[in-house]
């Protein structure tokens, strides 16, 4: 009965994961119409795009190689082993031990490796100009992310992500200065990772400004349906990353269906302000030029550099 | 029954058959390069085994040869440690020797075949020789035949003036780091007993002995850089961008592959072997080398476009790499903490092993692919995955694993490293608690950008459109490429899913020289977990990580295929501007636009575009020039003063020598005057 529950549990994440991302993404694109005074298209609009997508036609290039065709199921397929690990509606993932938080930050990055591939398959210069600037900005990144998750597992003495959860679930609602600044950090990286303003413009094909539009510039069809649900459960799954790791109060920690509601009930709510928090930063800012993304992925970097020395020193 | 270090010696003088085999039957080419590899093959598989059983025998050999000097014979040593050398070693040899079966039939009918396998065969037992060496004569001879042999397989292609300005600049470094060793042994036997006979130059005398801690910092200073010339690490790394790519391939896989590996072996010999006590610095000092190799490694790799080149500074990165591991492992040892030393030293001879396979792999492709184009500048290559579908999954291969991506082995490696970077809170002293993490960061830094620089590899050689100007017919590589290259693309695949089996053999070798173990194992299916210190800890699964991804694709690609959907193929849309040319792709050098403007400070750059403006409008140029040049900047700093003083020294010296024996008479006359008034 235990197995049982548990393997239930596992596949009512893995459901939630892939089918409240296009929502997540949608209430982001409706609060940032609103913000912006533009109608929005509302928060089931994603769907349509995907179903829209799934009755098309596949069209591909002619030296478009296997990896062009590989890449839409490796970057849905990783997105969904993720979102089977890390704790969402509940703490007992008897899958979560497979991978800690280092390994789901590298599964991400294997995707991307293959995105980026994808972009220079077919040899336009858009699509080597997207693969070459996303590494360049994941470099960037990587560094930050790193350290954003060092001060969470110093704080937790782990890497596991249900352990990081239960250590601060279990503990009192206090401030830590360490911790604080890993969240700053952890939400600049998140900018960065997704895609979004000021480091990408998720909505832009205009080819001075595009990272992540320009390498997949080529796709159509399914591929890009999976592609851009990919993309929607690596966002959603960003943030809810940052909620086990920062705020994971609320997480079922037993496995009977009332907790497990109430879970997916405060993940909502803890989504939809995290999602209002994302659009103020999007909103108030502009795009910022290529070249100027290292002082900003610096400063990340800089946070959560912060974040460490204060947990030596303070904590 | 044979015992393991009985077995390791077979090889060691099986690799002589073949040179037989060049005196005999060394006019037909085809069955000589066959006969001979194929005894290579074998001989390296037998290492192989002797390895993996001296490690898992938890037993130590000793036996001493009726060879060299008559009060120091030659004195030989398999211990866990030589053990995993000697697989790794044999393991590369094996895949490279299968490769060169084809690959070395394939080269040009005026090449020095025989002088390729004659030293190919040297070269490789000396490095087995090198491992199992217990006494310093014995280390030193097998060193310097494997530095010589390597040297004349650097000469290969003599014809050219480059290389043999590589393989001279390689004697140059290779024996500055030998002196280097040799003092190193001085210093430590004379510390032993006071010369007193030759048995102190036996490392079963230096291990026995107690070091004061002036002499200990001289003997391991000494002789950390001296492996340090050969490891390439940076500023020590200026030969090897210039020696592999000169090489023929498969002796470039192996020496990027192992030969480096030797000078891991002998630091981690001299110092958790024989010295054994040290203080906290030297860890510190070994680490910070290695992250300055990581890092400074990949941002000059990023900036190449010539494969092989880039392939070697990848070489001083991944050293880097390791020597992160080792110098972790040395700073934990010095605070007595066995069970997180033990953890950094499985991670740094972890990388170790891993490099040596998905390095030699590259190498190997990056032979397929310059015998199949001619061509070592990635910048006029592309779309070579139609052509060399096979040569291109392998590479493939090696470019995920390098690039520190799981599932793949590169992964696991950087992955216990960072574990064991999360272990520095235990350390005592604040300052390095603050500082070490700093570490983890240029690690994760390193990581990203080895992705990047393969994804600028791979896609520029394989993918795309061909932006070459030769018309050359490039064909897919032979079977026997083929097998070398599967296999060690099998090794990294295995390396990477099934790390918890590997690391429970190699935790032999920590055990053997930390007195620690990890804790690997849990439960029932103690093989699909690797969990280092402890399971709450940390904890990855390679197989389900695997098993997982493939699962959600296939599912996917079933459920997207019930119905039969429609593919079209169609030319790329232009824009409707009619003149899309494979000119306009990215290339390596726009690809490292980005990272040559953010890390240029870096580089010695020098770049320069000249337009010819048109008469119409200077708007329209009629064509442009660009011309760009990235320049290490240790080549600079370093090495040229020195060679500028050298040169003006010798040249001062050469005052004194006239060639008139009238001249020299007095000299010697001057000197015994001198040599009497003195004495």
């Amino acid at each position: 009965m235990k197995a049982l529950n548990l393997i239930f549990i596992e596949i009512l994440q893995a459901i939630v994961v892939i089918a409240l991302a296009p929502a997540f993404a949608g209430w982001v694109d409706m609060l940032k119409c609103w913000t912006q005074g533009r109608t929005s298209a509302g928060v089931m609009q994603p769907y349509r795009n995907i179903a829209k997508l799934f009755v098309k036609d596949v069209v591909i290039a002619d030296n478009a190689s296997w990896i062009f065709r590989f890449t839409p199921y490796l970057v849905f397929g990783s997105a969904v082993v993720v979102g089977s690990v890390v704790p969402i509606i509940s703490m007992n993932l008897f899958l979560a031990p497979s991978a800690d938080i280092i390994v789901v930050i590298a599964i991400f990055a294997t995707a991307r490796f293959f995105m980026a591939l994808a972009g220079m398959d077919i040899g336009t210069a858009f699509g080597g100009m997207g693969a070459s600037r996303e590494m360049m900005v994941a470099s960037l990144t990587e560094p930050a992310i790193l350290m954003a998750i060092f001060t969470v597992s110093l704080a937790g003495r782990s890497t596991s992500l249900l352990h990081i959860a239960r250590a601060f679930a279990s503990g009192a609602l206090v401030l830590r200065p360490s911790i604080v600044f890993a969240g700053i950090a952890f939400v600049l990286v998140v900018i960065a990772e997704t895609g979004r303003i000021p480091v990408d413009n998720p909505s832009t094909h205009l080819e001075l400004t595009m990272i992540h539009e320009a390498m997949i510039l080529e796709y159509s069809g399914r591929h890009l349906a999976l592609i851009e649900w990919g993309a929607m459960i690596r966002f959603f799954l960003f943030v809810t990353l940052g909620i086990a790791c920062f705020l994971p109060w609320g997480i079922a920690v037993t496995d009977n269906a009332g907790d497990i509601a109430t879970s997916i009930f405060l993940m909502v709510i803890k989504l939809g302000v995290a999602g209002t928090v994302l659009v103020v930063i999007e909103t108030g800012l502009a795009k910022m030029r290529l070249f100027r993304l290292t002082e900003f992925l610096g400063a990340a970097f800089l946070m959560a550099t912060l974040g460490v020395i204060a947990f030596f020193i303070l904590e | 029954m044979i015992s393991p270090i009985e077995l390791s010696i077979i090889p060691v003088v099986a690799f002589i058959i073949p040179v037989v085999f060049v005196v005999v039957i060394g006019n037909d080419r085809q069955r000589l390069i066959r006969m001979s590899f194929s005894v290579s093959a074998l001989a390296s598989f037998i290492s192989v085994v002797a390895g993996a059983m001296a490690v898992a025998g938890h037993s130590v050999e000793q036996v001493v040869l009726p060879l060299g000097l008559p009060t120091l014979p030659f004195h030989l040593r398999l211990d866990q440690l030589s053990g995993f050398f000697i697989f790794v070693v044999g393991l590369l040899s094996f895949f490279v020797s299968v490769y060169s079966v084809g690959y070395v039939s394939g080269l040009g009918a005026g090449k020095p075949v025989k002088r390729l396998i004659v030293f190919y065969n040297i070269f490789i037992a000396a490095m087995l020789m090198v491992c199992l060496a217990d006494d310093a004569l014995c280390f030193l001879v097998a060193w310097e035949v494997m530095a010589a042999s390597s040297y004349f397989l650097v000469m290969f292609e003599d014809g050219r003036s480059e290389n043999r300005r590589a393989a001279y600049l390689y004697m140059v470094m290779a024996h500055i780091g030998a002196v280097l060793i040799l003092l190193s042994f001085g210093v430590m036997a004379g510390v032993t007993t006071g010369f007193e006979d030759f048995s102190c130059y036996t490392f079963d005398a230096m291990r026995a002995a107690k070091f004061p801690l002036k002499w200990a910092t001289v003997a391991f200073l000494l002789s950390f850089f001296g492996f340090a010339a050969k490891a390439g690490v940076i500023p020590f790394h200026v030969w090897l961008p210039e020696a592999h790519p000169v090489a023929p391939s498969n002796v470039s896989a192996l020496m990027s592959g192992v030969m480096l590996k030797t000078a891991i072996y002998g630091i981690v010999r001299i110092t958790f072997d024989i010295i054994k006590v040290f203080p906290w610095w030297w860890g510190t000092m070994v680490l910070v080398l290695g992250l300055v190799s990581a890092v400074m490694g990949v941002l000059y790799a990023l900036m190449q476009h010539d494969l092989k080149k880039l392939l070697a500074y990848h070489s001083v990165e991944n050293i880097g790499i390791i020597l992160i591991g080792i110098g972790l492992s040395m700073i934990f040892t010095s605070f007595h903490l066995p069970v997180m030393a033990a953890l950094a030293l499985i991670a740094g001879l972890y990388h170790t092993m891993n490099h040596a396979m998905f390095k030699g792999l590259l190498f190997m492709g990056a032979g397929a692919v310059l015998h199949a184009t001619h061509e070592r500048n990635m910048d006029e290559m592309g779309g070579l995955i139609h052509l060399m579908p096979w040569t291109s999954a392998f590479f493939l291969v090696g470019c995920i694993s390098i690039s520190a991506l799981p599932p793949f082995n590169g992964f696991v490696s950087e992955w216990l490293t960072f574990q064991a970077f999360l272990l520095s809170p235990s350390l005592p002293i604040p300052m390095m608690k603050l500082l070490i993490p700093l570490g983890a960061a240029l690690l994760a830094l390193t990581g990203a950008l080895a992705a990047a620089c393969f994804v600028k590899v791979f896609g520029v050689i394989f993918l795309g459109n061909w932006r070459g100007h030769s018309q050359h017919v490039v064909t897919e590589a032979g079977w026997s490429m083929r097998a070398g290259m599967s296999l060690a693309s099998l090794a990294c695949l295995c390396l990477g899913v099934l790390p918890a089996i590997v690391i429970n053999w190699m935790d032999a070798i920590s055990e053997s020289l930390l007195n620690a173990r990890l804790v690997t194992t849990s439960g029932v299916y103690g093989w699909m977990w690797l969990t280092p210190v402890d399971p709450e800890r940390a904890s990855y699964s390679g197989p389900l990580v695997l098993i997982g991804i493939v699962a959600v694709c296939a599912v996917t690609y079933v459920l997207l295929h019930v119905k039969p959907g429609n593919i079209s193929r169609v030319p790329v849309w232009d824009c409707g501007f009619k003149k899309l040319t494979p000119k306009m792709q990215y290339n390596a050098v726009s690809f490292s636009m980005p990272f040559r403007r953010i890390f240029g400070f870096l580089f010695d750059i020098k770049e320069q575009i000249r337009l010819t403006p048109q008469r119409q409008h200077p708007a329209f140029p009629e064509n442009s020039q660009y011309y760009l040049r990235v320049r290490d900047r240790f080549w600079g700093w370093l090495y040229r003063p020195v060679i500028d003083r050298v040169v003006l020294l010798s040249r001062k010296a050469g005052m004194l020598q006239h060639g008139r024996i009238h001249v020299y008479l007095i000299y010697s006359f001057v000197t015994i005057i001198v040599l009497l008034a003195l004495l």
